[in-house]
């Protein structure tokens, strides 16, 4: 089992507690992590991007090569574009549409949308109406996590008690709401899949 | 106990812990400042046991380093690659004078620049001071070396570089840690009352014992077990593959079933037995660095050794980080085409945040300064964005503390205004010194010190200066009446352009202290709340 995943964002969007949980449930499997972080100066606004390689053999490379993503998860709509050379033929982009515009010269929506479309397999999934019905507009990684979990590999039930153990102390409520958003978007990318 | 999912950096951090160090000393920096903050944040460094706090500068914090091992304990210092300059003057003369408690320096390169101002390369300040460099390859391999480099530096009695680069300290990976702590060593200064003490007559004879004591340190690195050879079926080419480029070496290896030879090194100096063999072994070398082709240049030779490829004969690309595919490229390998990035992709480069002081002092000092004339010497820290859109506020940004000499020699050269801007942070690791010598020299020069009580860049760590930095400035000399404290907030814009003006067009030194708390620090502290 070998899966590359590159996980998406601008700085401050929270993109390494995606990371976390995944790691938390490939550790319990007994999998092999590396996961480039980027620390500095781009986390001030800058686009950010973390490569996550799990394996069940030797992984010696932190990054991943041209063309070897099997996914790309992005919480914004133009950063899931910008790694695209990263992805296999046959991989499979989950992304946001919430677009996040802190550029003067950030294209428009309807231009990315298309572009995103002529990605073979794509998921959008849009963040803020999904938040706002579970009443936790802090939930959308988690939301984006549940929409990629179908392609990841790895078991649903630890990816859960990832989550549980990632909001554990900020108590039941929260916990709860996030576990939502994961369902909810398990059920957005299941219905894609079938 | 079970793995631990660790940066490159939390396991330089770990292994000094588990390795007994008695302290840490640091300055924060891009990619080294998570191995500080990490022992800060453990049992032993909250309860005191390790000594952690962050030092004013490099310099500062490898001398400190240097003390603590003259005591006969185990020190460790880090610093990012740049840091090394600022601490040169004590680590090349570290070597000369030796060390008595194990002392590890850690640095950490950024090839690429992801966050630095060049990718100069540590290793060549192994060489130049002559001392032993370990370079290993992944997290495991940097926790045990952080053991084995204490371990060697109390043997050899000399500083031991650990040279980690962006990839490795921002990775996280599985780490077996040890079962049972070395325990911290007991206080037992140096006893030789001459080898610190380095006068000329003293200097030479400490030198002659660095000079002789080089065929030893080539003999470890001979045994070592950051050193080793994987031998391949086919001698048609051989790879030394240098530190983390072992990794994307093997990683092709794998990737395209080839059965190439590898000599992976993780410790210098080069063990020049496994060099000569492996030499002898292959028809066509590659050599793959990640950094400068430092060792590329060594064994090409002047006369340009032709069975040699890499870096130099652009084989592998003369700069920036090394990946799986330009060395699958170097060897060979077609690769497959990957999609383009759709045009309509724009750069998103960094920015100051929502509500941040910075913008608030680029706001005023534009409208005072003349676009045309418009000279403003900066500094590193997040202020340094301004010399991006909206502000194009800054005209230079050098190194560490520059922006206060800079100014002053352009005032002397006649600029009027000469106009600094630095953080409270950078101020105090490099720029009261340049202050001093402006205020000794009467040049008219106004500095404005964007203080923002912490050092923002890299995430906010304590700034040596927070509260002092008024008083910092009139005990170098500033009158008191130039010293202006101003608040960056938009309803003050029309009082601070006033000013601002007032100060550009005084005769002589001024500081205008700009101070309101950096943005993240204060959302970080309403958290903790």
């Amino acid at each position: 089992m070998q899966k590359n995943i590159i996980i998406a964002g601008v700085g401050g969007q929270g993109i390494l507690s995606i990371a976390a949980i995944i790691d938390w449930a490939a550790l319990e499997m007994g999998l092999n992590i590396k996961q480039a972080e980027v620390h500095g100066m781009s986390q001030r606004g800058g686009a950010v991007q973390s490569h996550l390689r799990i394996s069940d053999q030797e992984i010696f490379s932190d990054l991943i090569p041209l063309n070897g993503a099997d996914i790309i998860i992005s919480v914004e709509p133009m950063e899931a574009l910008r790694y695209l050379p990263f992805l296999s033929k046959e991989g499979q982009v989950v992304t946001a549409t919430d677009e996040f515009k802190n550029i003067g010269n950030y294209p428009h929506s309807e231009g990315l949308i298309t572009e995103i479309k002529k990605i073979k397999n794509h998921v959008l999934v849009d963040i803020k109406t999904i938040t706002c019905e579970i009443g936790n507009h802090k939930a959308g990684n988690i939301l984006m996590l549940g929409a990629s979990a179908p392609y990841l590999g790895i078991d649903v039930e630890l990816l859960k008690r990832g989550i549980r153990t990632l909001f554990e102390r900020k108590g039941e409520e929260i916990v709860n709401s996030n576990i939502k958003a994961f369902e909810k978007g398990m059920e957005i990318s299941s219905a894609i899949k079938q | 106990m079970s793995k631990q999912l660790l940066l490159g950096a939390e396991a330089v951090a770990q292994g000094a812990i588990d390795a007994g160090i008695s302290g840490v000393y640091a300055y924060p920096g891009t990619p080294s400042t998570e191995i500080t903050a990490y022992i800060q944040l453990s049992e032993e460094g909250k309860a005191g046991k390790i000594r952690s706090t962050w030092s004013a500068n490099e310099k500062t914090a490898y001398e400190a380093a240097l003390g603590m091992s003259y005591a006969g304990k185990r020190a460790l210092v880090c610093m990012k690659h740049v840091g090394l300059n600022v601490a040169a003057d004590a680590f090349i003369n570290s070597a000369i004078t030796g060390v008595n408690g194990g002392m590890v320096v850690t640095v950490a390169d950024d090839p690429s620049m992801h966050s630095s101002q060049n990718e100069q390369d540590t290793r060549v300040y192994g060489k130049f001071a002559m001392v032993p460099v370990c370079e290993p390859a992944n997290q495991q391999e940097l926790y045990n070396s952080i053991f084995y480099a204490f371990n060697l530096s109390e043997e050899i009695k000399l500083p031991v570089i650990v040279r980690i680069t962006t990839r490795l300290s921002h990775s996280r990976s599985g780490v077996q840690q040890v079962e049972k702590q070395t325990a911290q060593n007991e206080l037992s200064p140096e006893v030789d009352g001459k080898k610190f003490v380095l006068l000329p007559g003293i200097a030479r004879k400490r030198y002659d014992n660095l000079v002789n004591i080089q065929p030893n340190l080539e003999n470890f690195s001979e045994k070592s077990p950051l050193n080793k050879l994987i031998e391949g079926g086919s001698n048609n080419v051989g790879v030394i593959a240098f530190g983390i480029a072992y990794n994307y070496t093997m990683e092709v290896r794998e990737k395209y079933n080839l059965d190439f030879s590898v000599l992976k090194i993780g410790q210098y100096p080069l063990p020049r037995k496994m060099i000569n063999d492996f030499f002898d072994a292959n028809k066509q070398i590659l050599i793959a660095e990640e950094g400068y082709p430092v060792y590329e240049e060594l064994m090409r030779g002047y006369f340009n050794n032709n069975k040699i490829k890499g870096r130099l004969d652009n084989t592998l690309p003369r700069t920036g980080e090394l990946d799986v595919d330009s060395i699958a490229k170097a060897l060979g390998v077609e690769l497959e085409e990957s999609t383009a990035v759709p045009s309509i992709v724009a750069m998103r480069p960094p920015a100051l945040c929502k509500g941040c002081g910075h913008q608030d002092v680029f706001q005023a000092m534009n409208m005072v300064l003349n676009e045309t004339s418009k000279h403003v010497f900066s500094d590193i820290g997040c202020y340094t964005l301004g010399a991006l859109p909206p502000y194009n506020a800054i005209s230079s940004c050098v190194d560490m503390g520059a922006s206060v000499t800079m100014a002053k020699g352009a005032s002397d050269a006649g600029l009027r205004p000469a106009v600094a801007v630095i953080g409270d942070s950078t101020f105090t690791h490099s720029g009261i010194t340049g202050l001093l010598d402006a205020v000794n020299d009467k040049s008219p020069l106004t500095l404005i010190i964007s203080d923002n009580d912490t050092t923002a860049m890299t995430g906010g760590q304590d700034s040596s200066g927070t509260g002092k930095i008024g008083q910092i400035c009139m005990g170098i000399g500033v009158e008191k009446e130039h010293i202006r404290m101003i608040v960056p907030l938009k309803n003050n814009l029309e009082e601070n352009v006033k000013i601002m003006k007032e100060e550009f067009e005084y005769e002589g030194v001024s500081v205008i202290i700009a101070n309101r708390e950096c943005i993240q620090t204060a959302i970080k502290k309403r958290r903790v709340k």
